[in-house]
């Protein structure tokens, strides 16, 4: 349907019905390179959804989903993470049972085929951009310990971290700071404007606060629809999103 | 080099220990303290720890229970008990026979040639080979049917017993080109050497022993690189796994055909030592009781799963004279209450109780407690003591 173009990402026309109910319809929007877009909207509004859309999880019922300009609607979860897209769960999901540093060792984007990890070697390449990612996720010092025993929102950085050694161009993340102290959340805050550096993120948030510290751009979603789009000020002073949203 | 071999193929200092015990125990005391009846014996359980070996990589770690891995067992032990079948039929010893220079059973059965698939087994180069690649291949076939559509858990387990029952049934039933229920019996030479002399079930009970060492250096290989990590991974949470970007189903149907494969050369050992292969040694029961012997030894122990196997068959037999009746009432009791109190089998026991001191002496400096100690869970530590692995103590 659309000729090449400069997104990153193109949804257009996207609808999935659950048994006739649309949890995602006919929607329509694009992600620019090295964009952060944070999406809104209340609970049930087809946020996670939408993300389950992009990277497989869920098959769309029609429309299209372009990443570089390829459709990505045909392909199974594994080669979409492959094109470059990684996403982040609702709830943190980490290997319990490896430490930290194995966690995001077999995140790493080398060693994906059965024999390419069973004869992997860690390279100095590896070794360098564990540190640098376990740095940037305030980790360094727990690589040897159990993920099991970290905090909620060091598994939450942990998830974060494992995405970035996949070396994505979009991030999906849903909902990253729930759970988290007001600490924790200024430095997630801090830690996603410096992941959009170079590259794009797609947020998903309710925390209108934190929304406020890495929003530019905000799509507020309502019943699978988009009810506004724009600058953080414009769409918290539009009517329709008031009603539906942010006056409850 | 010598520090490669030792993390990768031995499992580090400790693994090492562990593994240079097990080889002075099956290579040296067994062989000295046993008679050859008593060592031919354990000979033979020995072939049925390759099963449980297998069990560890694909249960322990993949978290695939197969209860069909008798299945392979059969395949590898018939493998090689149609070469040595054929072997002993030739012309001259079966010159009685309607038909001379076939099987006997073949010729019971009014067979008047040898089947066609029969034939390549004549070689002892395409014998070998057939013990390696069919259950690779059959491994391979089931594994792309259920793992590329996503079917595992409980289904998996039963559609491989289900398997087990139809291959039974095939080859009980396909008597003339099988030997039916009683199997491949009278078997006498190995390329002119006699398997039923003293020394050669001297010889194939140390070949025995030497090679469950290889398969359990390999495995071990296998579970240290990232290959290993990612079956634990996928075990724990198989969709982060998928989209980190890994074809999942490949990992399973890998670690499915490796299980296989070490299974199968424990049936063919099986065979040479015991000399015979028969069909009460791949269904469900020895499938059931395989299953078992990891349970209790320590799915997650390549070396735990042996000691379990060697005990259990000791129990067995020594019940059995006994109380044969009660035996599989007791092993399954055994089962149950392994599974619900010692989860990680004998290796879990030992690693828990008996390594302990070793374990605080190793480990208390390194324990490095998170900041916010609210929802830590102090004890999922301690499971990183294990001679095995660090995800020894996980209770999936
Ligand atoms: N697999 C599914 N089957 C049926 N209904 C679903 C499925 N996934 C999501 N839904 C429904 O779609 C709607 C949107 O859900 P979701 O995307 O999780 O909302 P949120 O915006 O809160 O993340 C909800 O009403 C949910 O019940
Ligand atoms: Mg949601």
């Amino acid at each position: 349907m659309s000729t090449n173009t400069d997104f990153l990402l193109a949804i257009e026309d996207l609808t999935v019905s659950f048994d006739g109910f649309k949890a995602v319809d006919s929607l329509t929007m694009y992600i620019d390179k090295n964009e952060l877009r944070v999406i809104i909207g209340p609970n049930g509004a087809g946020k996670t959804t939408l993300l389950d859309l992009i990277c497989g999880k869920t098959k769309a019922s029609s429309g299209s989903i372009q990443f570089k300009n390829q459709e990505i609607t045909k392909l199974v979860e594994h080669q979409i993470t492959r094109v470059g897209i990684g996403r982040k769960f609702q709830t943190p999901s980490i290997y319990e049972n490896l430490t930290v540093y194995q966690n995001l060792e077999v995140s790493y984007s080398e060693g994906r085929s059965v024999f390419g990890s069973l004869f992997f070697k860690s390279t100095p390449k590896l070794e360098a951009m564990i540190e640098e990612v376990a740095s940037d996720i305030q980790l360094t010092e727990f690589l040897e310990t159990q993920a099991g025993v970290l905090s909620h929102g060091q598994k939450q950085w942990l998830e974060i971290g494992m995405l970035l050694m996949q070396e994505p161009e979009l991030l999906m993340l849903d909902e990253p700071v729930a759970g988290m102290s007001a600490k924790e959340r200024d430095e997630t805050a801090e830690l996603l404007n410096r992941l959009c550096k170079n590259r794009s993120v797609i947020v998903i948030e309710h925390d209108m606060e934190f929304v406020k510290k890495i929003a530019r751009k905000v799509t507020v979603l309502h019943q699978g629809k988009i009810l506004a789009e724009g600058a953080m000020e414009k769409v918290q002073a539009d009517e329709k999103v008031i009603e539906v949203y942010l006056g409850h | 080099m010598m520090n490669f071999f030792i993390e990768r193929f031995l499992g580090g200092k400790q693994g090492a220990v562990a593994i240079a015990l097990l080889a002075l125990l099956i290579l040296v005391i067994f062989p000295l303290a046993l008679d050859l009846f008593r060592l031919n014996l354990v000979g033979k359980y020995l072939t049925f720890a390759f099963a449980a070996v297998g069990l560890v990589l694909l249960w322990g770690y993949g978290g695939i229970l197969s209860l069909g891995q008798g299945v392979f067992f059969g395949l590898g032990g018939y493998a090689m008990a149609m070469f040595l079948k054929l072997e002993a039929s030739d012309p001259q010893s079966t010159a009685i026979q309607t038909t001379p220079g076939i099987p006997d059973f073949m010729d019971w059965n009014r067979l008047y040639e040898l089947p066609w698939f029969w034939v390549p087994f004549e070689s002892f180069a395409f014998t070998l080979l057939a013990i390696l690649v069919l259950p690779a291949l059959f491994a391979y076939i089931i594994g792309v049917a259920m793992f590329k559509r996503r079917v595992g858990g409980v289904y998996f387990a039963i559609i491989t017993q289900v398997i087990a029952v139809i291959l039974t049934v095939l080859i009980v039933g396909q008597q003339g080109f099988t030997g039916g229920i009683n199997g491949i019996t009278d078997l006498r030479t190995l390329n002119g050497w006699d398997i039923r002399t003293d020394s050669a079930k001297y010889i194939l009970y140390f070949i025995n022993a030497l090679l469950l060492l290889a398969v359990i250096m390999i495995s071990r290989f296998v579970l240290t690189s990232k290959l290993g990590r990612l079956l634990l991974a996928m075990k724990d949470k198989e969709d982060r796994v998928r989209f980190s970007g890994y074809d999942v189903s490949n990992f399973k149907i890998f670690i499915f055909c490796l299980s296989a494969v070490i299974s199968a050369i424990g049936g063919a050992m099986f065979t040479l030592q015991v000399g015979f292969m028969s069909p009460s040694l791949l269904g469900v029961v020895p499938s059931i009781e395989m299953v078992i012997f990891a349970a209790v030894g320590g799915r997650m122990s390549l070396i735990g799963v042996v000691y379990g196997t060697l005990l259990i068959n000791f129990g067995k037999t020594g019940f059995s004279e006994t109380f044969p009746e009660l035996w599989l009432f007791f092993m399954g009791g055994l089962f149950i209450a392994v599974v619900m109190f010692f989860p990680n089998g004998l290796a879990g026991i030992y690693n828990k109780y008996v390594s302990k001191l070793a374990f605080l002496q190793r480990y208390l400096p390194a324990i490095k407690l998170p900041k916010s100690k609210a929802d830590t869970q102090s004890n999922a530590s301690s499971s990183a003591s294990t001679s095995d692995n660090a995800a020894e103590g996980a209770k999936s």
